[in-house]
Order: structure tokens, then sequence, then C-alpha cells
């Protein structure tokens, strides 16, 4: 799928956001229209489930609206938007979690050393290999295998692309922590997929 | 000589995949990895399971969800201006 193939030249969206301050809908459901469906597949990642992922989306883009005007135009519009975001999903989290009083952070903690017992070459082009809602299905049981903690900062730097530095900021964490936990989530996840994936 | 055991290229292996690696140690590491298979697989398997997260095809927004959005910031925006 690609994404919706502009015919009119890209406007940037501090472009955007200006005209949305300025009370232009069309220039706001733009925003939307362009970010909606990776909110859409975070929240999912994030929360492991389609209505609570509808959730994260409506009240992600319900919050970017209504702050909106306080929105700092020299900020990127969309690290703040997966900034609702994360929060909206981890809120949900924890409010799931705490009838069985588990803490949103694992016990293990940062330090716990992940050692790779899967060690055989994985089949070639895998996601050829499944339809695509096996894939799915696939990908959200190895990232449910993860605490919201290390999942959320998996997401934010591998799949959202944000810095060490912001994601540390977004999370509350140092920036030692992300690392150590996006190395501990990256290992994990993919001693997960490998149960599968493996040649054999 | 200065060879990298298996344990120490695995603790390096992200920092590899992030590309933040001063010159020396990438090269120490690059050979391990070609010598060794095991931390090899470790490596593209990892590589490859951020590529699958990242697969833009997966996970699409059903079009009743991104209809039932777009209703309600509509509404919530009528709501402001009125
Ligand atoms: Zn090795």
């Amino acid at each position: 799928m690609t994404e919706s193939s502009p015919v009119v030249p890209r406007k940037d969206d501090s472009v955007l956001v200006t005209e949305a301050k300025a009370g232009n809908y069309a220039a706001f459901e733009a925003l939307v229209s362009r970010y909606e469906k990776k909110i859409y597949r975070l929240g999912l990642n994030l929360t492991g489930n389609p209505e609570d992922a509808e959730d994260v989306l409506q009240e992600a883009f319900l919050k970017a609206f209504a702050h909106l005007a306080e929105f700092r135009e020299d900020a990127r519009f969309y690290t703040w938007l997966v900034r609702i975001a994360i929060n909206e999903g981890l809120m949900k989290l924890r409010k799931r979690r705490s009838d069985k009083a588990v803490p949103i952070e694992d016990a293990v903690g940062e330090e716990g050393e992940i050692i790779p017992r899967e060690f055989t070459d994985w089949k070639p082009n895998p996601e050829q290999l499944y339809a695509q809602g096996e894939m799915e299905t696939i990908l959200q049981n190895a990232a449910q295998g993860l605490s919201p903690g290390f999942r959320a900062v998996f997401l934010l730097r591998d799949v959202e692309g944000l810095s060490t530095e912001e994601t540390a900021q977004l999370l509350n964490l140092t920036e030692g922590a992300v690392k150590a936990r996006l190395f501990r989530a990256r290992l994990q996840l993919r001693e997960g997929l490998s149960k599968v994936f493996k040649r054999g | 000589m200065n060879l990298l055991n298996c344990k120490d290229c695995l603790k390096e292996i992200s920092s590899y995949l992030d590309g933040e690696m001063e010159p020396d140690l990438k090269r120490h590491l690059e050979e391990h990895l070609s010598l060794c298979h095991h931390c090899q697989v470790v490596f593209d398997s990892a590589r490859k399971t951020i590529e699958l997260y990242c697969d833009g095809r997966l996970f699409p927004l059903p079009l009743e969800v991104r209809d039932r959005l777009h209703r309600a910031l509509r509404r919530r925006w009528e709501e402001k201006a009125s």
C-alpha cells in the first residue's frame, strides 16, 4: 500500500498547523489524514487490541485538536502527536493492569541480560510466507510478550523513528535507559519471532 | 590482535544496528560477524525484526474506524465553532 499520492504539492506540517490554528478545518483534517494510519498502528502495537487502538487514535487527535493553540510551531507536529498517543496508550494499559496490580514496568529492570538462544537462520522473506492477518498476529503476540515500558521504547525508536533523546524525554527516562531497553526489546522480539520464522 | 568474543559482539549488536559505533570497534565487530555464523544470524534477524514492524502494509486503518474518527473530530470542531 502506498501513502496517499499528493496531486497538489504537499504542504509542510508547520503550514497546516498554522492554518488549522487560524480556524481552517481542512488543514487540520489534512494533518489527521497524514498521520492517522501511523497513530492507529502505534496504538495497536502498544495495546495489542483494536478497540484500545481506536480509543488511542480518537483520544490522540481529539487532544491534539483541543491543545492545538498550545502547540509550539518550532516543534515537530508528528513528535508532539506521538507523545499524546503514547501517553494515552500507556494510560490504557495501566488501567487495564490495575485490576491485577501488576506494575507497568517489569521487575527485571534494565540490566537483566538477554541471552540469545535461537541461532537458526530465518526463512528468507517471512513476510511472503504468511497471510497478512497471520503476520499481524505473529508480530502482535511477540510485542505483547514485552512489558509496556520496553514495548513503548521499541515502537518509538524503531518504528516511529524518534531519536534516543526524544524517546528519553517523552518517557521520562535517561538516554542510557532508552538504549538498554531498546537493546533488550529488540533481542527479545527477535527471539520470539525466531521461533516462528526459523528454517527447519 | 583484538578479537571480540561472541558475548562482547552481542552486547554491541544494538549500537551496530543504530550505526552508533566508533570505527575501531565497528571493524572488530564486522570481522567477528564475518567469521561467526551465530552472531551473524542474531544480527540479521534483529534487523529483519525491525523491518517487519515497520512494514507499512501491515495493520491498515479500517475504513469504519477512520470514518468514526473523522466524524468525532468534525463534531468537536463544530461544537467549538458554535
Ligand atoms: Zn559470535
